[in-house]
């Protein structure tokens, strides 16, 4: 069977290209592109994609699909399910399931489930440390054979320095990226909020920036002592800026991630104590929204994951402060972060680099191309359609966004894995 | 005004009207039978999940001088030791007819919470280091009553600001009223400078003061505060001795204020440890008074938000 993409603007950052025009899938597999493809066979299905953006599908290496453990918030069918709507073709999930993936068993018991039930590629991240509980290294040798693709111990930074030194220089012996939560626990003690104006108004205990940039400045320096590329996990202030500057021109093996609501929203968000928008690290103010996209025009920041954290009414519809942090974000990731495209600040092209090209190499895998041969990974997307986010258009099982009820702009209209068309 | 959940979303107009009216309502308190039938029929529901003893008799008074029944709760004995959940405790407590619920929790937004999700006005008596709106009214009815006004004083605030619900509406109730407050205490329970500018609600109205003596100097108000221990959950005061000999009220401090100026306290007091045991004699203490008021607010407040309906 063949299928034929017309006329849609080929987009793929790992090829750099970017044009008008065909791209042909047989068999489940990319067999070329071009200007115009001229083939007259019976056994040929045509899209046409006048209009469309066509690209790869989108690797999103920050998710929480809650299963083993927490089925109720969402399930590797669920979250799956989101990430094809909102066309990620592949999600890494972190470890802080129940009991937490630092055993091959859990990674093995994700990865038969994702054969069973997942609409998408999932790549399990194990924990850094048994328990994520700061004291003790995982296996990190076992867990890389059951299948893990990087440890963190994501929702927690690992504050023993010489634990984390330890962990970097062991998980050279597996080449394992090593992700880090950076937040200072005894800085954000208690917080709920970004600390300033509104922490003092709604009498919430404040996180403040320096919470992060301390366990940022910290990790770096161990990524330079040890060598080991070290990634950093949803960067939110503004203070972060002229340490990533000085770690590039140091050569510090690292890469730093943003997720589309530290450039999206502000901590206004939270008033009338709005639990959807209780997420860690918190929101902040205008000024770091600014710096996180400074960030990312300048390359500082050159990962864009959504940190999907789905939690139902049990877990939100409380007191505050009683509230569980996350928001949920992988159905939305394309069309919140294409909003920097809009406003001028980054190309198309490169912010499907942030997407697609830059998370595949901090997880050491191919990326979804259009090399000829690749397995077909390809989104259909309507940069114009604009739409509102319902309950109902929502995929996962949890609703807890501060999306709801506002316009979106941008939608994945068709999903290509390998043999499937989804048409969404 | 459809609940009272904090100071900040008061007017200076709605506030004037509160004190006003909490005035006229001293009367009845001093009248042989101080009963009034205006509430009957309304059955006003007392929430506390956290101790209190002023607050929580203050409130109770005030129901019963305007005749409305009351029903109180403590987390002790309650069904939320069976893992109900709050939402659920007053959903169904709000089933039983419930009129107004009065609410004093440990976690800064409970009321907030509540009046999203319940159709009758709501009172925070109290959130964690949120507001104390109730405390601060009445702070402010005990300074209009001696000193004849709340506009152009300078009203000094002394001890943990940071964990304080008291401070935090004080601060924007005298400012809302024309009052400057000073605030001063160990740097590190003092609001950081960046939640600072949150509390400056007008240019030049509040002021974070490191040394003691800049804020108390010609105080016309003095407002002592209790150690908010249970609130920090991590060191801050190296021993009570320290604190006392660095930050506590003594009578040497009565040289910097104005001559009768108002000493003040929301209680409980530490005696020895904010306030040294001499200042029970100062003649311009007005921490009794403060209780007086309290009633009278009260009844004000739930008049306020019961009458309309």
């Amino acid at each position: 069977m063949k299928l034929l993409l017309k006329k849609g603007r080929l987009l793929d950052p790992t090829l750099g290209i970017d044009f008008i025009g065909d791209l042909l899938i047989e068999e489940g597999k990319i067999k070329g592109f071009g200007r115009e493809i001229e083939i007259s066979e019976k056994d040929l299905e045509i899209i046409d994609c006048r209009g469309k953006l066509v690209f790869p599908g989108l690797v999103d290496i920050h998710v929480h699909l809650r299963e083993p453990g927490e089925e109720w918030k969402e399930d590797i069918e669920s979250g799956t399910r989101a990430a094809l709507y909102g066309g990620v073709l592949r999600v890494a999930c972190m470890p802080n399931t129940k009991p937490v993936n630092d055993a091959p068993e859990v990674t093995s018991y994700i990865l038969k489930r994702a054969r069973e039930k997942a609409s998408v590629k999932v790549y399990p991240i194990a924990a850094i440390t048994k328990g994520q509980e700061g004291k003790e290294l995982a296996e990190f040798g076992r867990l890389k054979k059951a299948g893990a693709v990087a440890v963190s111990d994501d929702g927690k930074w690992v504050a023993d320095s010489s634990l984390m030194k330890r962990a970097l220089l062991y998980a050279k012996n597996f080449d394992l990226p090593v992700i880090s939560h950076c937040e200072d626990p005894k800085l954000s003690f208690r917080g709920q909020i970004n600390e300033g104006k509104l922490s003092a108004r709604l009498g919430l205990k404040g996180i403040p920036a320096s919470a992060e940039t301390v366990a940022v400045v910290r990790d770096l320096l161990l990524a330079r002592e040890t060598g080991t590329p070290l990634h950093l996990a949803h960067l939110s202030v503004k203070e972060n800026l002229p340490f990533l500057r000085w770690a590039k021109e140091e050569g510090i093996p690292f890469t730093a991630e943003t997720c589309p609501h530290y450039f999206t929203f502000t901590e206004k968000e939270v008033e009338g104590y709005n639990t959807n928008a209780k997420v860690n690290p918190p929101l902040r103010t205008e000024e770091d929204v600014e710096a996180i996209k400074e960030a990312l025009k300048e390359g500082l920041i050159e990962v864009i994951a959504s940190d999907h954290a789905p939690h139902s009414p049990l877990e939100k519809e409380v007191e505050f402060e009683l509230a569980s942090f996350g928001m949920i974000g992988v159905q939305f990731l394309l069309p919140l972060s294409f909003n920097l495209v809009r406003e001028g600040l980054l190309s198309e092209l490169k912010l499907l680099q942030y997407l697609i090209t830059n998370p595949s190499k901090v997880l050491k895998i191919e990326p979804p191309s259009f090399k000829e041969g690749a397995p077909a990974e390809v989104v259909i997307f309507d940069p114009e359609e604009r739409y509102l986010v319902t309950e109902d258009f929502i995929q996962s099982k949890s609703k807890n966004t501060p999306l709801l009820g506002r316009e979106l702009k941008g939608r994945v209209k068709t999903v290509i894995l390998e043999k499937r068309i989804i048409h969404l | 005004m459809r609940h009272l959940l904090d100071i900040y979303s008061l007017s200076s107009e709605t506030i004037k009207e509160i004190l006003e009216l909490s005035e006229n309502l001293k009367e009845i308190l001093e009248r042989p039978i101080p009963k009034v039938p205006t509430l009957r029929g309304k059955l006003v529901l007392l929430l506390f999940y956290e101790p209190s003893t002023r607050t929580k008799f203050s409130f109770e008074r005030a129901c019963k001088v305007l005749s409305a029944d009351t029903m109180s709760f403590s987390a002790k004995g309650s069904s939320l030791e069976k893992g109900e959940t709050i939402l659920d405790t007053v959903k169904n407590l709000y089933a039983l007819g419930v009129n107004l619920v009065v609410i004093r929790h440990n976690l800064s937004g409970t009321p907030h919470f509540l009046a999203k999700h319940l159709k009758i006005p709501v009172v925070n008596a109290g959130d964690g280091i949120h507001e104390h709106p109730t405390q601060a009214l009445l702070d402010m009815l005990t300074v209009k009553e001696k000193l004849g006004t709340l506009a152009g004083l300078k009203v000094a605030i002394v001890g943990d600001i940071k964990h304080s619900r008291v401070a935090h509406s004080d601060i924007l109730g005298f400012q809302k009223m024309g009052s400057t407050v000073y605030v001063t205490g160990p740097a590190h329970l003092l609001p950081e400078p960046k939640e600072a500018e949150f509390f400056e609600i007008r240019p030049g109205g509040f002021k974070i003061c490191y040394k003691m003596e800049e804020a108390l100097r010609d105080a016309d108000v003095v407002i002592a505060l209790r150690i908010q221990r249970e609130r920090h959950g991590e060191p801050f005061i190296p021993t009570l001795q320290e604190y006392a000999e660095n930050f506590g009220l003594t009578p040497r401090h009565l040289e910097l204020i104005k001559e009768g100026a108002l000493l003040m306290h929301p209680g409980p007091i530490n005696w020895g440890v904010e306030l040294s045991y001499e200042m029970e004699k100062y003649p311009f203490q007005v921490i009794l008074e403060q209780v007086e008021n309290g009633v009278a607010v009260r009844m004000a407040v739930l008049l306020r938000l019961l009458s309309g309906d």
